[in-house]
Formats: structure tokens, C-alpha cells, sequence
């Protein structure tokens, strides 16, 4: 299973005066130790009645889009049924190799994610409910659902369906795509999934962890959520942290966490990487004083995301790191859209080049239009995602590409940092 | 003026069947992104659709000419309605399905817009089927097919079809598929790279 | 009523139609697919626009009444 450290696990007076931690426990929590925390799914009888204190709460997706989720819910309520079909979703399918959050979440408090799907599927008048993963579920999530189906606390019975390793499986439509029968492949959009979704319904897709914090708002309220974070940004977040010094590991942070109490922003340290592999890179020591909130990261280019935050460590040669996940992303394209499929991959295979021993004089500016052409031309966010990323990194890396176009490179230590799955997908197969 | 209608009909049949035979193969071009040499591309798509606009009002006419000859009796709904001509029962049937399913494409296609496009390949995909039939209506129904040069143009039609089938069949056989395009990208940017920058050490 | 001009990127397959036919307002990248002018169509250039997305082999090309909200992650 994880291999992620949990260090939010309850301890410590300073986080428990800060009201953290709120979604993880020290040790998986059955249906029984669950209940005698929080007690039973405060249903509250009626759709649409959540959809207020969602509001007032401020809760964003924690998915990586950040979109308030009272919209999100309110459009799907509105929205009439088809053919008598409305459709929530937990999308457990984080998809970032370097996010470990939803795992663990879902192993961890497999009822409070439950408990916020049936919540979510009351407030919107939902008829079937779906949890989409990306492995096989676990014991703990089957036996959630057989204890909680068992004691009548579901009131729609949860359909399991897996997801396939790839990067994009997470996407909105690709999630209704996989779960109506097809591979996890994105589908254009306008119409949203939220008006026309699952089989023509409307769906909401929401991440684990967002149900999550929805299932504690419906029990303590929208002001009890807005005691931590910002004012603009309330609450908490999940982060996957990697760190030179430290092993990896998941830790729920109040938003508006200064990063260096987090990441670290001593010596040793030569870039942050905020947001995963759609996110930014960042440069020490003058993004030291950043904290992890949109407001602040805004400044740099930057957005939490889905909370993935690493910390380069000073020996590693940070554009071979990029140049890696580049070719990752590229590898990882749904090959649907022309300007992606072509774009991607000559842009990981320039990145590739800068990495190397000395460069053609115009790689850089094939790499800029090519970074330019591909944006916002797909029928998801991959290609712009992966323009962040490489435009950071060509940013926050220009010292390394001049040291690299002289043959030089400033690593004494070659291991690959940032960790990425085996294996690229060929066949048609590999996305079911 | 029978024998002017009877000799109009037969020669409006032999053009239809000549312009259908190039309405197949520009629509094959379309699929397959081809081009007419020095012409644009939007050529191949409008003479695609015009000269299929053209060949219904060809077999209007094919209709039309052999209703009026009296010489034998061919109801007017038997262009339509297979199978309902007493003259030649089953091979002016077989004018009739191939021309329904014209009349399918063409009006589908004239609501491409409103119509769902997997709805609207699946009767196009029909003309594959339409071809076949009109040709065989074609030997079927006029002696004068039968024989002579107007043997040959209908045999040299249907071997361009046949050609043209295969060489569709072959370029989509020959096509990437979607899982493997960004590898297909990979592989021919690597190549061309290798060959320009020879001197790069990679990592 | 302001239209504007959006291409499907799923179903475009780079046919190069709707460049031909609208200029204006559709150029082609390095690698033959539509870069479509995202402000209104003017209506001097409604008829082109209109048989541009008729043309397109793939209705790829639409024409949309009013903003539609752009695709999401």
C-alpha cells in the first residue's frame, strides 16, 4: 500500500490549538470508531440545504482545479434529471505519481469520504453514486461500505469502477468517459459533465478529500471550516511533501502555511516545486517567504493544486529533473488532439536536449513557440499544465543551461529526485 | 417521343453512374485528406458534395424519362419503393434501394449540423453499400450495358471503385492509431534531431 | 448576438478546410491544425464563416452563440 508517512496524525498541542489535524487519523478508523468520533451522516433531509453552508464555508476543489464547490454543486442540483438519472462521483483517481493524499485519505478515514459522497448526493438529488480509484479497493474502503450498507447508512448503494495509471485518468470528463464503459480518455467540452455528463446526466465529480472536508462542514458548520486558512481561502489541505532530509510524506496544512515550515528553505535547498507536475517551479531564496495559499503563490505563477510540494535538494541537477518529467507528460498525452500529440513530445525531446551536453542554438526558441502553440489548443488542460511546468523550469533552470551548453553540469549526485511510474503507455488497452 | 424518352433515360443512367463512380472516390478522398493535384482542399470536399447534388438530379431525370415512356409501365413510387415495378421487378428494385439510400446520405448530410456523428457516419458508411447496388441495377436493367463500349465504361467504373476501396482500406490500415501517435511523434522528432545534432552526448 | 468560432481539437484531424475558406480568421500551425481568432466573428464575415464550418469534413468547426466556458482540467 503507502508508503507515505502520515504526520498529521493528532499529537502535538500546537496543532491540536490550531485545529488540526481534521481528516487524518493516527490509525486506519473503521465504521465503529468513525461513528463514535463524528456519529451518524447528518443527512439533511432535503436537497439543496448543504449547498448553503458549502458556500458560506468557501470550500474549493481539492482536486487541483480549486473550484468552489457550492458552484459545482449548485449547477448539478439545479440541473434536471435524465431520464431520471443524476450522478455523483468520488474521484479517488489523483493521478499525480507524486500525490499520495487520496490513498492514504481513503485508507485512512474511508467514512468521512463516504459520508461526504452520500452528503453531496443528497444536496443534489443524485440518483446513483460511483467511487473511482486507481487500484483495487482496498479492505478498508469494502468493509466501510459493507458495514455502512449493512446499517442502512448509505442511501445509494456505491459502485466501484477502476481507473487506469495514467496521468489524465483524474480528468473530469475522462472519469464519466471511463465509468460509462469507454477508456479514461478526455472528452470535448462544452457541454460540462455537470449539465451532461454520465450517460447524458448530470454528474458531479468531486475529489476524495473534498468530500471529505464536506462531510466535517456538514457536521460542524462553514464558521468551524473558516477557523483555519486565509480569509479568502478557508481550511485545509492535504500536501504530499518532498524533502531532501525526509522521507516522503502527507501532511494536512492550514492554507496560508508559510512553505518554509514545510518544505525547508535552508542551503541544501535550490528550488521548490509547487503543485505537481502541472505546477511551477520556484526560486530559492527569493520564493522563501511564499506561503501555501493562491494569493501568495499567484505572485510567483504558482497555484496549490492538488498540494504536491517538493523540495529540490541542492546536489541534484534540477533541468535533468524537468527534462524527466517532461517526457513523462509528453509520454502521457491522450493523442487526440494534433497540437498536443505533436507539440508534447518535441517539446520533451528539446527539454531532453538542454539536459544533454551542449544544444543546438535553437532549441530555446523551438521550445518557446512550440510552448506557445500548444497552449490552450487541447481539449483538456494537459498542454497547459505542462507549459507551466516547462516554463518555470526554463526559468528557475537558465544558470543550468548555460552551465549544460558548456558540457558542465552542477549535480554531484545523478539519482533521479522526483519519483514517476515505469512503463509508457502503447496500446489502446492501457487506458481502460 | 417515347423513343426520345426511353434513349434519355438510359443515357441519364450511364452519366449517374459515371458521376456517382467520382462522388465514391472524391469521398474517399475527403476521408483520406487527399488532394486534387493544383487544386485547393475545400475543392475536393465541394465537388465531392456538388457532384452528388448533381447525380440525384441526373437520376431524377433517369426517373422522370422512364415514367413518361409509356412503351412499358413503371409507376413513379417504384423510384422509391423497391420492388414495385411490374417491368423488371427486381432490377429497377435494386435502382430504388440504391436510390433511398441516397436520398438517406444526402439529407443527413443536409442536417450534419443537428444530427448526432456517429449517426450520421453510419449512413454514410452506406454508400459502400449504394455503389454495389446501383451498378448492379445498372447491368441488370439495360441490354445496352450488356455489351459494347457501354460494357466497358460500366466494367472501367466499377474496377475505379474497386481501387479506390482498396487503397482506403490500405492508407487506414497503414494509420498510426491514436495510442500510438505520441510515440510516432517521438520517434520521427528523435530521428531528424539525431541526424542534425550528431555531436550531442545525451544524459 | 456575438458568435465566435471554436474548434473541437478531439475531432479536427487537420484537414485545412476552414483555413482555405476563412483566412481572417483561422490561420494553420507548423503542424497543419486550426489556430482559430478567438473575438467575435465580424458580420462581414458571417457567410464565410458559416460555409467554413459546413466545409469542415469532421464538424470540427462550430459556431458558437455567445462565450461558452472553456474546457476544464
Amino acid at each position: 500500500m503507502s508508503t507515505a508517512v502520515n504526520e498529521s496524525a493528532p499529537g502535538g498541542a500546537a496543532r491540536q490549538a490550531a485545529g488540526l489535524p481534521r481528516l487524518l487519523p493516527a490509525a486506519p478508523e473503521d465504521l465503529h470508531a468513525h461513528l463514535a468520533r463524528y456519529g451518524p451522516t447528518p443527512y439533511r433531509g432535503r436537497t439543496n440545504l448543504l449547498i448553503d453552508d458549502i458556500e458560506t464555508s468557501g470550500l474549493t476543489g481539492r482536486g487541483g482545479a480549486a473550484f468552489p464547490v457550492y458552484r459545482k454543486l449548485a449547477v448539478v442540483a439545479r440541473a434536471g434529471v435524465r431520464q431520471g438519472r443524476k450522478v455523483v462521483v468520488a474521484n479517488g483517481a489523483e493521478s499525480e505519481p507524486a500525490s499520495r493524499k487520496d490513498e492514504l485519505l481513503l485508507g485512512l478515514a474511508p467514512n468521512l469520504v463516504l459520508d461526504g459522497l452520500q452528503l453531496a448526493a443528497e444536496a443534489v438529488g443524485a440518483t446513483e453514486a460511483h467511487l473511482y480509484l486507481h487500484y483495487a479497493p482496498g479492505p478498508q474502503i469494502l468493509r466501510a461500505l459493507a458495514e455502512r450498507s449493512s446499517r442502512g447508512l448509505d442511501r445509494l448503494a456505491v459502485t466501484i469502477t477502476q481507473a487506469p495509471p495514467r496521468f489524465l485518468a483524474g480528468q473530469e470528463a475522462a472519469v464519466v468517459n471511463r465509468l460509462g464503459g469507454g477508456p479514461a480518455l478526455p472528452t470535448f467540452q462544452p457541454p460540462r459533465v455537470s449539465e451532461r455528463g454520465l450517460g447524458g446526466a448530470p454528474t458531479l465529480v468531486q475529489n476524495v478529500e473534498t468530500l471529505a472536508h464536506l462531510a466535517l462542514i456538514a457536521r460542524y458548520g462553514p464558521r468551524w471550516f473558516r477557523a483555519v486558512g486565509t480569509s479568502d481561502e478557508p481550511g485545509s489541505m492535504l500536501t504530499t511533501i518532498y524533502r531532501p532530509d525526509a522521507k516522503t510524506h502527507v501532511r494536512e496544512a492550514a492554507i496560508g502555511t508559510p512553505l518554509e515550515a514545510l518544505l525547508g528553505a535552508g542551503a541544501d535547498v535550490q528550488a521548490w516545486l509547487v503543485g505537481g507536475y502541472h505546477g511551477t517551479w520556484l526560486p530559492m531564496p527569493e520564493a522563501a517567504g511564499i506561503t501555501l495559499d493562491n494569493a501568495s503563490l499567484r505572485r510567483f505563477g504558482a497555484a496549490a493544486g492538488a498540494g504536491v510540494l517538493a523540495a529540490l535538494p541542492s546536489d541534484r541537477c534540477g533541468l535533468t529533473e524537468a527534462a524527466r518529467v517532461t517526457g513523462y507528460l509528453a509520454a502521457e498525452s491522450a493523442g487526440q488532439c494534433g497540437p498536443c500529440l505533436n507539440g508534447l513530445p518535441r517539446i520533451a525531446a528539446a527539454l531532453a536536449e538542454l539536459a544533454g551536453a551542449g544544444h543546438r542554438r535553437r532549441t530555446l526558441a523551438d521550445l518557446e513557440r512550440w510552448s506557445g502553440l500548444v497552449k490552450g489548443r487541447g481539449a483538456c488542460n494537459h498542454p497547459d499544465g505542462t507549459v507551466r511546468f516547462v516554463r518555470s523550469a526554463l526559468t528557475v533552470f537558465a544558470p543550468e543551461i548555460k552551465r549544460h551548453a558548456r558540457g558542465q553540469c552542477s549535480a554531484t549526485d545523478r539519482r533521479p529526485f522526483l519519483p514517476l511510474p515505469d512503463g509508457i503507455p502503447t496500446r489502446e488497452e492501457d487506458w481502460t | 417521343m417515347n423513343t426520345a424518352f426511353w434513349y434519355a433515360s438510359r443515357a441519364t443512367g450511364i452519366v449517374a453512374l459515371l458521376l456517382l463512380t467520382a462522388v465514391l472516390v472524391l469521398g474517399i478522398l475527403v476521408n483520406r485528406q487527399g488532394r486534387l493535384p493544383g487544386l485547393p482542399r475545400f475543392a475536393v470536399t465541394d465537388l465531392h458534395r456538388n457532384l452528388s447534388l448533381l447525380s440525384v438530379s441526373f437520376i431524377a431525370v433517369h426517373v422522370f424519362t422512364a415514367v413518361l415512356d409509356t412503351y412499358v409501365h413503371i409507376p413513379l413510387v417504384s423510384a422509391v419503393i423497391p420492388f414495385a415495378s411490374g417491368y423488371e421487378r427486381f432490377w429497377l428494385g435494386l435502382g430504388a434501394v440504391s436510390l433511398d439510400i441516397m436520398l438517406a446520405m444526402i439529407v443527413t448530410s443536409l442536417l450534419r449540423g443537428r444530427l448526432n456523428r456517429v449517426l450520421w457516419r453510419a449512413v454514410h458508411l452506406l454508400a459502400y453499400a449504394s455503389w454495389p447496388v446501383a451498378f448492379a441495377h445498372s447491368i441488370g436493367s439495360s441490354k445496352d450495358l450488356q455489351q459494347g463500349w457501354m460494357l466497358a465504361v460500366a466494367v472501367g467504373c466499377a474496377m475505379i471503385v474497386l481501387a479506390a476501396v482498396v487503397w482506403r482500406l490500405a492508407d487506414a490500415a497503414r494509420q498510426v492509431p491514436r495510442a500510438g501517435r505520441v510515440a510516432a511523434v517521438f520517434a520521427q522528432h528523435t530521428a531528424s534531431a539525431a541526424r542534425r545534432n550528431r555531436g550531442t552526448v545525451a544524459r | 448576438m456575438a458568435e465566435t468560432l471554436r474548434v473541437n481539437p478531439i475531432a479536427c484531424t487537420g484537414h485545412g478546410v476552414c483555413a482555405e475558406l476563412l483566412p481572417e480568421l483561422v490561420a494553420l500551425d507548423e503542424w497543419g491544425y486550426p489556430i482559430v481568432d478567438p473575438r467575435p466573428v465580424p458580420p462581414a464575415l458571417d457567410r464565410d464563416a458559416r460555409r467554413a464550418v459546413a466545409a469542415c469534413p469532421t464538424l470540427a468547426l462550430r459556431l458558437l452563440r455567445s462565450e461558452q466556458p472553456a474546457r476544464s482540467g
